[in-house]
């Protein structure tokens, strides 16, 4: 063999060698897009599907998040509906009390600038935009106490911006339900 | 041929004397905040030494770093004295003229909105001045290369375009288009009502034209860093570039899949709907094939060095590295702190895992591993490198080199990795304050001790590095010769033209921009009803 054929040979190890190389970075990437294709269509784990938009300046006038409406409400199928807003610098309510093991869905948005709802312990994380509404489904598998900091920089107050969200047993807001009315847990 | 080594120093020092302020204020955040720190009875002044950190970071440091690097890489690359060199200079003070702009209303807590401006959150209107001209300055210097490039193709038609060359107006051209979105956001949204024309704002599609920036600028601090894994590491170790075409694949890649994935920093947001969000996601996973080809040619190349030093065996060639090489050592340790940062990169790009740290102090530290760490320890290793090309001067330290090096990433790993495990806690992001008396929060203390740790061992590494560079610039002259690249294995004698050129690329890069963004910023502008009442900062 000449030094021409060694060299010759050598050359195609190296382009065999990266193209393969090239095969398999490219086989685990699709592969990554395939799995969270997966994960978002079989296990429904997807961001909210829709856009939703609000008036911020007359949210507290009427529709869905007037002051009257915030809170957990028990619906007809004993799914249960959590209203919040976010404004400089607090949650109202700002202690959300929900029952575990139900179906959950939280709707909220921001009365002036953006802000965020970081439910600690869970992966309840969503953007609170002004002129939008963000909905996340949530279910809690254990009772007890959760803080829910304001992720997101909402000017000079925003370290101070904690809420809490509340787990409590099945009967026990079933009763609470009973008079009706929106439910929160401020001031307990 | 450096010939411009003035203009070049000019950038270069600019850069790291802005650095060295940025970093001390991070430092300073990192402790005020801690366990350790006593409570800021003024958290507004968190907030602007925040938005200041954030922004030399982020637009005026990595800036004017690439244009240095970039100036350099036009003159010795190409052998070509730099075409424009007057309007190279007006970049520059329009830089600097930007960031002294931008940071007296900083300073006066007039502009407290973070880098990422946060509107409906409006600040002074010489804040975001600031930012458009230090912009400005920089698409000078886009113009500039390829006008360099441009005038060397003349002089030598059909050659191949020296890769340092073709991968560095890659990177000016990923920067133009990227920083368009940020653009528009200032020029359409923000600066209208921070100058009292207007008083409402589009925070939800403000928040899409920020993602377009936001998430490609970092492909634009990351550059630099790959100019030098391909063209310069292998020179200063003794090896050779395993493949010319792979690395221009790798750049061509960077520009085109960059671009169209920063909705990915959205997926929390209620203003787009799921099908763009997994457009984007799955688009992010496709900028990770650049960085996987990259590890494999660099890998590769340094496997040659070691192998031409004598190196056997199928891991034994490791050791015959020349590790006391400071080229080696950060090409070494921007490899460890890629590799962990990427892994963290692929969790925040993913859909379902996203919701479980977005906005969380893991994203802080996966960027500051990334861009601090991975990127930032090449810059060092660029201007260790340049620095005697620059002055005519030895840098004789080579130990306080190393030392600097190793305080750099051990710093990186002891601050970002305590960031990760507390973000996955639920540690909010951007918080003046943490009361750790409070039984939830408390367990978090302890890795936030040690994060202020490794915060401090980074400015001790910075203010070394800054010391390192003065001292180099009284040292011994020396010659040292014209500055070179690296060769390939094959150096090519002739490329393939789309290997060659950027316009099919440039074209291509636009054109998947406006699919995946077009759509969802016309949904937002022309829906209307979602503009709110502007908050303004700094006000009351």
């Amino acid at each position: 063999m000449s030094a021409e054929d060694t060299h010759g040979s050598s050359v195609a190890v190296a382009a065999r060698v990266e193209r393969r190389w090239a095969t398999i970075a490219v086989i685990i990437i699709v592969g990554m897009a395939l799995l969270a294709a997966f994960a978002g269509i079989h296990q429904a784990t997807m961001p909210q599907p829709r856009v939703e938009t609000t008036d911020p300046s007359r949210i507290h006038l009427a529709g869905e998040f007037v002051e009257s409406n915030l809170g957990s409400v028990l619906e007809a199928n004993g799914n249960v509906t959590v209203r919040a807003i976010g404004q400089q610098y607090s949650f109202t309510p700002a202690c959300i009390v929900v029952p575990v093991d139900t179906p959950i869905t939280l709707r909220a948005t921001s009365a002036d600038v953006v802000h965020g709802i970081l439910i600690q312990g869970t992966n309840v994380n969503t953007m609170l935009v002004p002129g939008y509404i963000s909905e996340q489904l949530m279910r809690f598998g254990r009772t007890g106490d959760y803080l829910m900091p304001c992720q997101e920089f909402c000017s000079f107050g925003h370290e101070g911006m904690w809420g809490k969200v509340k787990v409590i047993d099945k009967t026990d807001f079933a009763n609470r339900a009973k008079s009706g009315g929106r439910l929160s847990c401020v001031g307990q | 041929m450096l010939v411009n080594r003035k203009l070049i120093l000019a950038h270069f020092w600019f850069a790291f004397a802005v650095f060295g302020v940025a970093l001390t204020l991070g430092a300073w955040q990192m402790f005020i905040r801690s366990p350790i720190g006593t409570w800021l009875s003024n958290p507004e002044l968190y907030y602007r030494s925040l938005t200041a950190h954030g922004t030399v970071m982020g637009y005026v440091f990595p800036t004017l770093v690439a244009m240095g690097f970039g100036y350099a890489i036009s003159e010795s690359a190409l052998e070509q004295r730099l075409v424009g060199v007057r309007w190279a200079w007006t970049g520059f003070w329009l830089i600097v003229l930007g960031s002294i702009m931008a940071v007296i209303p900083i300073a006066l807590g007039r502009a407290s909105v973070l880098y990422t401006f946060y509107p409906p959150l409006i600040g002074n209107l010489f804040y975001y001045l600031g930012v458009v001209l230090v912009v400005v300055g920089s698409w000078i210097w886009v113009a500039l290369m390829a006008i360099n490039l441009r005038v060397w193709r003349k002089a030598h038609p059909d050659a191949p375009v020296p890769l340092a060359m073709f991968a560095n107006v890659a990177g000016s051209y990923l920067w133009a288009w990227t920083a368009v979105g940020a653009a528009l956001e200032l020029l359409l949204q923000i600066i209208p009502v921070a100058a009292g024309l207007k008083n409402t704002i589009d925070a939800g599609l403000a928040r899409i034209f920020f993602s377009w920036t936001l998430h490609a600028i970092v492909y634009f601090w990351l550059m630099p860093t790959y100019i030098a894994y391909y063209t310069i590491v292998p020179r200063a170790i003794g090896g050779r570039v395993y493949s010319d075409s792979m690395a221009r694949i790798s750049f061509i890649l960077f520009l085109v899949v960059a671009m169209p994935i920063g909705m990915h920093h959205t997926f929390a947001d209620p203003q787009v709907g799921a099908g763009f969000k997994f457009i984007h996601s799955a688009f992010t996973a496709l900028v990770a094939l650049p960085t996987l080809l990259t590890v494999f040619t660099i890998c590769a190349s340094v496997e040659i060095a070691a192998r031409l030093r004598g190196g056997r065996g199928l891991f034994g060639w490791i050791r015959a590295l020349p590790w006391d090489n400071p080229m080696m050592l950060a090409l070494a340790f921007s490899f460890v702190m890629l590799g962990f940062g990427g892994a963290g990169g692929l969790i925040n790009m993913s859909y379902q895992l996203d919701a479980s740290i977005h906005n969380t102090q893991w994203i802080t530290g996966h960027f500051h591993l990334i861009f601090g760490g991975a990127i930032v320890i090449m810059y060092f290793a660029i201007a260790y490198d340049l620095w005697p090309h620059l002055t005519g001067r030895e840098l004789v330290d080579v130990r306080l080199i190393r030392t600097q090096l190793w305080l750099w990433f051990i710093g990186m790993i002891v601050t970002t990795f305590p960031w990760h495990w507390v973000g996955i806690l639920g540690m909010p992001r951007r918080m003046a304050y943490f009361d750790f008396g409070d039984p939830a929060i408390a367990p978090q203390a302890l890795s936030v001790t040690f994060s202020v740790i490794g915060g401090f061992i980074l400015l001790t590494s910075g203010i070394m590095f800054i010391v390192i560079l003065a001292r180099g610039m009284r040292a011994p002259q020396v010659d040292a010769g014209p500055y070179r690249f690296a060769l390939a294995v094959h150096q090519p004698t002739t490329v393939p033209v789309a290997l060659n050129t950027h316009a099919l690329w440039v074209a291509l890069m636009i054109a998947l921009t406006l699919t995946n963004y077009g759509y969802p910023i016309l949904n937002l502008a022309l829906g209307g009803g979602t503009s709110v009442p502007a908050v303004y900062v700094g006000a009351q």
